[in-house]
């Protein structure tokens, strides 16, 4: 069995952590000593992670129900993390805390980095497209989007963030991603307050473009695709045809309307979402500048 | 709450991945959680993206052992030559005025070497698909389709195979979008090795794969023969001379005769007085015994003695002997003339056997063969320099060497920097695609670090070998049956400093 690794991609400020399915690229900008107490933190946080998540795994994948007052609830912190992210998003839709876990494994590493250094002036911990930030004032963050499933260069997308934007969280979910969704969304980008609920949302708001019973999508049972799925019993899509602009257009409000409904419910702050070259964008952050999403950034743009 | 530690046995058709604490079950074909390590039949593979052929790990070696990644990490351990960079996975800078994603130098013998790699993105590119067949496909020029979008065309007849062209741009973008779009995922999957259906107009439709036996109107090819009739006289006559009066090789294109072909003539063998119903070429000769088919040689001869005449009286004899085989050794008879001079079947002389064996043996697998095809001479040149044209050059005059993920790439004479590759010679999922359409391949450029310099490279953007390890992810064992590609023999230089 493999150990949690830490590689520097560059001496001193960034950082590649890799342990089983989870991958961070961790950049520190601030005083050399503040990195580095910072990263040792990190990689103190880092290594009991998944062994954390693997040991209550089906509490993990158990669907959250707001209603049910006697459901076993996550005890390790990104479990808690979790869980908390989907109470917030339970009741109508079908959600487990794991459409939380890779946000709430980035918000955990950021916040013990930060925790033994405040002096960092900016932060950010990639998991593989779910970025939890940090900014101080002055400071900013350029994220650029490179859609990978799609890399028609008008695509791409590029937002700028400050602190005063109160963002610390971006997810990307869609079928280009490496999970399972029922939706048939190329890729939803969501900006929240957190990683963690910026996962969740993106989750679900990708779950909801869809165009049920359409010949031109093709669905398996979730089991069938991955026997350990926390989606079993859902048919996850599997396969998108060609669609007509309309049905695009369809789709898309479909999850439009969901995405505009965690809007207003403070949920989310913004969201972006792609299906076969359309693209859906709404929210309140500079929502003109997000082109379009993908499943994962280029963390390299991320600077 | 979990608390085993000690897992169940794993389901007979899934292994239990232990590279992680997550343990997943991995069933064939799947990948797990954090799609790096696969099942593939039976065996557990790492598949990560942007892909190092290793030299050093013997082919066959599972590929799952992969550099350990640690702050104390020995780049040493990576011997400088033994890994070659490959363009899988690396991405691409599209467009290409930014340096390609990864200029990676090494030192290969005391010689600098620089490989330059990227995803080129390639809207004017096809395949070349060689069909080991004799069977009739369709007319040359007839559209070939898949879901019945127009693809490419019946080019042409070659020796014992029928050659198709698919793609390129007039069928990539030239046509309605949904044309372009089918073309374009008929390439990938014919170069990610993935079987296709295409139909003929007015021809016949077949299951595509490469490097599999193609499938013919539902029936699959097993062989290629071993050459016509006639040239099957040619190879064999001398084993049959003496050993059985006439033979007949019976095939959909020429059926030969031995006792009248040049072959039999040159060797002394007697007239038997045989008639072969068909149209007569040269003496021995003959075409249209039949209808093609699937029966004998390609025909729909099922019963050999439909395409013989009456024996000539005046010529043959009772008890003479004659051995009716097809092109492929995969049918065969043996008869003597009775007193009426009609052939009645005996079973095959033990004297016999060796040359039907022999026809069989020399009869290939039929094999559907795809050489990717692309045009790497455009803007993708200016992710590797400042001033495109000097690749060109340093191509043609064999400064650099070009690679698909690693395979030897066929560049074509002329201008521009056209290439071939065998994708079966190349790593598993090498291609993917742009919705422009456009398929996007594996390509890399290696030449020395001072050539890549005088030709106007990005040599602020050279990394080291183990920089760039660090962001590979996926190793592989280097095959064989490919060249390496920083052998110098692939460069002019090899004159002065080899």
């Amino acid at each position: 069995m493999n150990g949690a690794e830490a590689t520097w991609l560059t001496e001193g400020t960034r950082m590649h952590m890799h342990h089983g399915p989870i991958d961070l690229v961790i950049g520190a900008d601030g005083p050399a000593s503040a990195r580095d107490i910072a990263f040792r933190a990190g990689w103190a946080r880092f290594q009991t992670v998944l062994p954390e998540l693997v040991a209550e795994l089906p509490v993990l994948r158990t669907p959250a129900d707001p209603y049910d007052p006697v459901l076993p609830q996550p005890a390790s912190p990104v479990g808690r993390r979790m869980g908390h992210a989907v109470s917030r998003f339970a009741g109508p839709c079908f959600i487990t805390p794991m459409a939380a876990v890779a946000g709430s494994v980035a918000d955990e590493i950021r916040d013990a980095m930060l925790a033994v250094a405040p002096g960092l002036t900016r932060l950010y911990v990639n998991n593989g497209g779910d970025i939890a930030l940090h900014l101080t004032d002055g400071q900013r963050f350029r994220i650029g989007m490179a859609s990978l499933g799609d890399q028609s260069a008008q695509m791409d997308g590029v937002v700028d963030l400050t602190r005063a934007d109160g963002i610390r969280g971006i997810a990307t979910s869609g079928r280009r991603g490496r999970s399972l969704s029922l939706g048939i969304a190329d890729s939803v980008t969501v900006l929240a307050d957190n990683a963690a609920m910026a996962d969740a949302a993106a989750t679900l708001i990708a779950n909801a473009v869809d165009l049920p019973d359409h010949p031109a999508v093709r669905r398996e049972r979730a089991e069938e695709h991955d026997p350990d799925s926390d989606l079993a019993g859902q048919m996850v899509v599997v396969d998108v045809g060609p669609l007509s602009a309309p049905q695009i257009a369809g789709a898309l409000a479909s999850g439009r309307a969901r995405a505009d409904e965690f809007v207003e419910k403070g949920l989310i702050r913004g969201a972006s979402l792609l299906l076969q070259g359309q693209v859906e964008i709404c929210g309140s952050i500079a929502p003109q500048k997000i082109a379009a999403g993908s499943p994962s950034f280029r963390t390299d743009e991320v600077a | 709450m979990s608390t085993e530690q000690t897992p169940a046995p794993a389901p007979a058709d899934k292994i239990r991945c232990e590279a992680c604490p997550v343990m997943c079950y991995i069933k064939d074909g799947r990948s797990g959680a954090c799609d790096r390590y696969a099942n593939h039949g039976g065996e557990l593979v790492r598949l990560d993206p942007f892909t190092v052929l290793d030299r050093a790990v013997e082919a066959g070696d599972k590929l799952v052992p992969f550099a350990a990644k640690g702050e104390d990490w020995d780049g040493e351990i990576l011997h400088q030559g033994n890994t070659f960079i490959t363009a899988v996975g690396a991405g691409t800078t599209y467009p290409d005025y930014k340096p390609a994603p990864f200029i990676v130098s090494q030192d290969v013998d005391g010689v600098d070497m620089v490989t330059v790699v990227t995803e080129g993105i390639f809207s004017y590119c096809g395949v070349k698909v060689k069909i080991d067949t004799d069977r009739h496909l369709g007319p040359e020029t007839n559209l070939v389709r898949a879901d019945g979008e127009a693809v490419g065309h019946v080019m042409t007849g070659e020796y014992g195979s029928q050659m198709l062209s698919l793609g390129g741009v007039h069928h990539l973008t030239g046509g309605s979008k949904k044309e372009g779009r089918v073309t374009c995922d008929t390439l990938m999957k014919l170069s990610n090795g993935e079987a296709v259906e295409l139909t003929v107009d007015e021809g016949a439709t077949l299951i595509v794969e490469a490097g599999k036996a193609p499938v013919i109107n539902g029936v699959t090819e097993e062989r290629m023969r071993v050459g016509c009739g006639s040239a099957t006289i040619g190879m064999f006559a001398q084993q049959w001379f003496g050993k059985v009066d006439d033979v007949v090789v019976v095939d959909d294109h020429i059926t030969g005769v031995l006792s009248e072909h040049q072959a039999g003539k040159v060797l002394g063998v007697e007239p038997t007085g045989i008639s072969i119903k068909g149209r007569r070429s040269t003496p021995g000769r003959y075409f249209q015994v039949a209808e093609p088919g699937t029966g004998w040689g390609g025909t729909d001869v099922s019963d050999p003695l439909t395409i013989l005449g009456d024996f000539n009286p005046k010529v043959a004899k009772p008890g003479q002997s004659l051995l009716m085989v097809s092109t492929t050794g995969e049918q065969y008879a043996y008869f003597e003339l009775d007193a009426d001079l009609k052939p009645v079947q005996q079973d095959l002389p033990e004297r016999l056997n060796v040359s039907v064996d022999r026809i069989a043996e020399n009869c290939e697998p039929a094999m559907c063969s795809v050489l990717f095809m692309g045009g790497a001479g455009g803007s993708l040149r200016a992710g590797v320099t400042e001033n495109p044209v000097r690749l060109t050059r340093s191509v043609k005059d064999a400064l650099t060497y070009v690679t698909c993920g690693g395979a030897p790439a066929y560049v074509w004479p002329g201008g521009g920097i056209t290439v071939m590759a065998d994708v079966t010679r190349m790593p598993s999922n090498s291609f993917g695609y742009v919705p422009t359409p456009a398929i996007v391949a594996p390509i890399e450029f290696t030449m020395r670090l001072t050539d890549y310099e005088a030709l106007g490279g990005h040599m602020d953007a050279v990394m080291s070998l183990p920089e760039a390890m660090e962001l590979a992810a996926r190793r592989e064992a280097s095959r064989g049956d490919i060249p390496w590609p920083m052998e110098n023999s692939h460069y002019a230089w090899r004159h002065i400093e080899g």
